[in-house]
């Protein structure tokens, strides 16, 4: 349960238009049932796209993605897609955000509000269930937003930036709020960020990417045991590696970034 | 603790004094007009069979009241020119022309959504149309719908109908992907993305162009009362003048100002307290 193979995929954005992208090339990697996979790259590397993939939003130009063995045809509730961008709906309260899912599947109001408070109990929630997003922190509108993706029993959380738009302290209580969840759980993780520390602190192997169109650069096992101590020579050690690994691509990147804007050819 | 409890009287404290500066310059600016005017009429200035001064008109409710209120004995007047049946004759006018352009609007804009042919078909069309004022639809209404409630309804739906479909299209447009992904991610259908996800994220928007819409719809149907349909606060006003009696006109005038404002607030409430998360969602 829980295991995704990539083989060969590619992704290019606007087919058949002037604002061709290349936005992945060639991807072929695998992830483990259970396993926390952290994917970094530089910015507009196509590690977005690659979750979009997975979640089946978006279907690869090239190349097959399967789950647990199944080509990925669309979306499921099994592989659960977090944003950035708070995704709570702003008209509904928490609770009713967190039960969205099992409405969707036709459960009983009473059954699914009972659900859905048991994951706000288990992220923190509970008191808050029947604020309104706007009410809420951003730390605690992700925690809402994962909450929503256990209800339904997503086996896979894949996540975009999910902390991105948290304040430092915030971010690092996010991250081990995750970890806390994830620990024993059995459930897959693919976690994208462009922050070195983030991976260093949360993966158990670390996939980098290169600059647009992104193609798999390496994947690095993270050989520590957790929690993890981030002022720590290993960590020092990690951290080297991907600020090493990563150098020359980001300033590929920061050059393509811009020659793109000079031609406009950005997709978004 | 003291102080978690002096902060919910303080804020009540400091509404309430907004409230009554806020009103102090309703009275200062009403006042004003009225005093310019009560001035130049008592010094003989204007001419008040043409501009009574206020404390006239006000004054004469009660000789209006044959024409404005239904009166047992007074049979010359017909009875639907009562004040009451006026308003309520105008108001339903105006509310039910909003219902149905609404719920029309509403409808077309989410087939145009979903059926790009639909939209193809329609638009250029309807982008056509939505500029033309809705008093310029009267003549075309009455002749279609002869001289009562259905052309004055005609006339609010057409004001509201084209620029509300308009309005709906371009916000399930605009609508955040992020929702609509979330959605599909959860195992949302079509349909379901449609009920849960795009209509409650376009309601605000669609409210606030319904109420920016709602002075239009309003002086159309009054327009038509005055033109053709004989009946409501805009024939109260002509009748008025052709019977030179502009204490009539100029009453009717106020009637229709408070009316249109007391809705337009009633809409400003409504949309504060149903419609509250604008702020919130990124429409």
């Amino acid at each position: 349960m829980g295991e995704i193979v990539c083989t060969n995929v590619t992704k290019v954005w606007g087919v058949g238009t002037t604002r061709e992208v290349a936005a992945l090339e060639n991807v072929s990697f695998s992830v483990r049932h259970g396993e926390f996979v952290v994917v970094i790259g530089p910015s507009g590397c196509g590690k977005s796209t690659l979750l979009m993939l997975l979640s089946g939003l978006e279907m690869p130009t090239g190349g097959t993605i399967t789950y647990n063995g199944e080509p990925i045809t669309g979306p499921d509730a099994d592989r659960s897609l977090i944003f950035q961008q708070p995704s709570l709906f702003p008209w509904r309260s928490t609770i009713d955000n967190v039960a969205f899912g099992l409405q969707l599947r036709g459960v009983p109001r009473k059954e699914r509000r009972q659900q859905a408070e048991k994951f706000l109990r288990q992220v923190g929630l509970r008191e808050f269930a029947n604020k309104h997003p706007h009410e809420l922190s951003g730390g605690m509108q992700q925690r809402a937003a994962i909450a929503r993706a256990l209800c339904l029993g997503a086996d896979v959380l894949l996540m975009d930036e999910p902390f991105a738009a948290l304040d430092v302290q915030t971010r690092f209580h996010m991250q081990s709020f995750l970890l806390d969840i994830w620990l024993g759980s059995g459930k897959t993780v693919v976690f994208v960020t462009h922050h070195i520390d983030e991976a260093a602190y949360l993966a158990d192997r670390v996939v980098i990417f290169t600059a647009r169109p992104g193609r798999l650069l390496d994947s690095v096992d993270i050989d520590m045991p957790r929690p993890r101590n981030v002022i720590s020579p290993d960590f020092e050690r990690y951290r080297a590696l991907f600020v090493e690994r990563l150098r020359s691509e980001v300033t590929r990147a920061f050059q393509e970034q811009e020659l793109a804007e000079m031609l406009d050819t950005r997709i978004k | 603790m003291a102080a978690a409890l002096r902060v919910p009287s303080r804020a009540s404290s400091l509404r309430f004094r907004w409230f009554v500066v806020e009103a102090g310059w309703w009275v200062l600016s009403v006042g004003i007009v009225i005093g310019i005017w009560e001035i130049t009429a008592a010094l003989g200035l204007i001419n008040t069979i043409i501009l009574p001064p206020p404390h006239k008109f006000v004054a004469e409710i009660r000789d209006q009241s044959q024409f404005l209120m239904p009166q047992p004995g007074v049979t010359a007047i017909p009875l639907h020119f009562a004040v009451f049946t006026a308003i309520g004759a105008s108001l339903r006018r105006v509310l039910i022309g909003l219902l149905l352009g609404s719920l029309a609007a509403v409808l077309t804009g989410s087939l145009a959504f979903y059926l790009r042919l639909f939209r193809n078909l329609t638009f250029p069309t309807i982008t056509m149309l939505a500029p033309i004022a809705p008093a310029a639809w009267i003549p075309l209404a009455i002749l279609a719908f002869g001289m009562g409630d259905g052309a004055a309804i005609f006339v609010v739906f057409v004001g509201i109908y084209f620029t509300l479909t308009l309005a709906t299209l371009n916000s399930m447009n605009n609508v955040d992907q992020v929702y609509v992904n979330t959605a599909r991610v959860l195992g949302a259908s079509r349909r379901q993305i449609m009920w849960h996800v795009i209509f409650p994220a376009i309601l605000p928007n669609l409210f606030v162009v319904l109420r920016m819409n709602f002075f239009a719809a309003w002086m159309g149907v009054l327009a038509a009362e005055m033109v053709g349909v004989r009946t409501g606060l805009g024939a109260v006003v002509v009748m008025g003048r052709q019977m030179m009696n502009m204490n009539l006109t100029f009453l009717g005038m106020a009637i229709i100002g408070l009316v249109g404002y007391l809705l337009d607030v009633g809409l400003g409430v409504l949309q504060k307290r149903v419609l509250w998360w604008r702020s919130a969602a990124r429409v």
